[in-house]
């Protein structure tokens, strides 16, 4: 037993919060590749072309049916044998943005189909086209319905991103490791390393719950009175 | 030529058959009420007319041009099929205004949307709309602070909005208080005083006697009669139209 060391985190806080601050690099890029992954494979799954559907499917079912670090392993480590060669930053992007996606086109699947059908029978009888009618009257509603979820999958991604220090890239983790290694003070720095986590965490979810407060209500409102109406 | 002329239109899901050969003529700016027990495929008729389900079989024509289909019987492609259901407003029994748009914003999509018409102009058409169903003060209320009686209305004025040639009405009190009931069935009496051709579904038989120039009576997918009011309600010709009458009269 000995006492707890301050001395040693003011001397790693800035490598620290480096660290910290590639976490947030990392999700805001994996977050950026995993909405636009997860928008399109989301209307994939939502069409009436069967072929799509089934391809919206497989890529779900394979990537929350495998464990991220191994789909970082084979993006980084197994890619290469095929001729296809990834700096670490662009396979940690690439495999936390397909990752996020699977995970995010599931959470915009069920935000679209919960738009009442009877807004876009509405807005087809008045001559908008499909796309029209999903740009205009389905996402803008899915949008506030999906905040919650949506939220929620972006702190696992922040979370995630500790698995990208075993493809060398310094993230927050990597950063405590690299000081527990030198100071061998692993109390200290990784108590410290779990508070920023969360301190991020927090923030995000603060943040959400701002914006809910501002979107979210007013659809969320009248989607209860709806299913409220028809009994559910 | 009639502004609707529906021939042989059958709908089946699966193996429920909901219409089994519908025959139905409206002429332009005639009002025809379609009334019968539920189930017996009256708003089914109305998704047709609009498209919103493609017949099973049958053809129907507004103003003289097939809904849906070249006249070879190829299908017509989206952005032309779209077109054609911007020429037939449908109002519908939940109304179905966007709650992420306010009043004024639901009646202008469309027109800019679809019918490229400039902002201010749509805009300048949304307000006198709003002031003909008597809702210009709430043009920038959300629908969910809005009394269903109003959310029809503004309904209403999002349809002629399209200036449509055919407004299609399903059930749409049917939802509403009984105190705002007439709110909206007084924007629909003056529709039909202007001379819009509609064609509504309703349960409201006090209203369809008033404003009708025919009912029209269905039951199991068939229009067994077809008649004006006074006739149809003073003496109705078929069976099952006698019963209907008598159980809800």
């Amino acid at each position: 037993m000995r006492d707890f060391d301050f001395s040693v985190l003011i001397e790693w806080m800035p490598a620290l919060l480096e660290g910290l601050g590639i976490t947030v690099l990392y999700t805001i890029g994996g977050l950026a590749l995993g909405m636009v992954i997860g928008l399109t494979v989301a209307v994939m799954a939502l069409t009436r072309f069967s072929l799509l559907r089934i391809a919206a499917r497989v890529y779900v079912d394979a990537i929350r049916g495998t464990p991220l670090l191994l789909q970082l392993f084979i993006l980084y480590y197994a890619a290469p044998s095929v001729g296809f060669k990834l700096s670490a930053p662009a396979a940690g992007i690439l495999g936390l943005g397909i990752n996020a996606g699977a995970y995010l086109a599931e959470i915009f699947r069920a935000g679209i189909e919960a738009v009442p059908r009877p807004h876009v029978h509405a807005a087809r009888s008045l001559g908008l086209s499909y796309r029209q009618t999903l740009m205009r009257v389905e996402l803008p509603q899915a949008v506030a319905l999906v905040l919650p979820p949506m939220a929620g999958e972006i702190i696992n991604l922040v979370k995630s991103t500790s698995l990208l220090s075993t493809i060398a890239i310094g993230d927050l983790l990597r950063s405590g490791q690299i000081a527990v290694s030198v100071t061998f003070a692993p109390l200290e720095i990784y108590l410290m390393v779990g508070l920023l986590y969360l301190a991020v965490n927090l923030a995000l979810s603060a943040l959400v719950r701002r914006l809910e407060a501002r979107t979210g209500g007013r659809a969320r409102r009248e989607a209860q009175r709806l299913m409220a109406e028809v009994g559910i | 030529m009639a502004m609707i002329s529906v021939r042989g239109l059958k709908k089946h899901f699966g193996t429920l058959r909901i219409l089994n050969g519908v025959d139905l003529e409206v002429e332009r700016s005639q009002v025809v009420a379609i009334i019968g027990p539920s189930g017996s495929g009256k708003s089914t008729v109305l998704r047709c007319l609009s498209f919103l389900e493609a017949p099973t079989a049958g053809e129907i024509y507004v103003d003289g041009r097939r809904m849906g289909y070249r006249d070879n019987g190829r299908r017509l492609p989206d952005a032309v099929l779209n077109r054609q259901r911007a020429e037939i407003g449908m109002v519908f029994q939940s109304y179905n205004l966007w709650p992420h748009r306010t009043a004024l914003e639901n009646i202008i999509e469309a027109p800019i949307l679809v019918r490229r018409t400039p902002r201010d102009q749509a805009i300048a058409e949304a307000r006198s709309l709003l002031d003909r169903v008597g809702l210009l003060a709430k043009q920038d209320a959300y629908p969910s602070t809005l009394s269903g009686g109003q959310q029809q209305r503004v309904a209403i004025a999002r349809s002629l909005a399209m200036q449509p040639k055919v407004i299609l009405l399903d059930e749409v009190t049917s939802a509403l208080d009984p105190e705002t009931v007439h709110e909206v069935l007084d924007v629909i009496k003056d529709l039909a005083q202007e001379g819009m051709t509609l064609v509504l579904v309703t349960h409201e038989m006090a209203f369809a006697r008033e404003v009708a120039d025919r009912i029209v009576f269905m039951d199991e997918g068939v229009v067994l009669e077809d008649a004006p009011p006074e006739a149809f309600f003073g003496a109705p010709q078929h069976e099952r139209a006698r019963a209907f009458l008598a159980k809800i009269l």
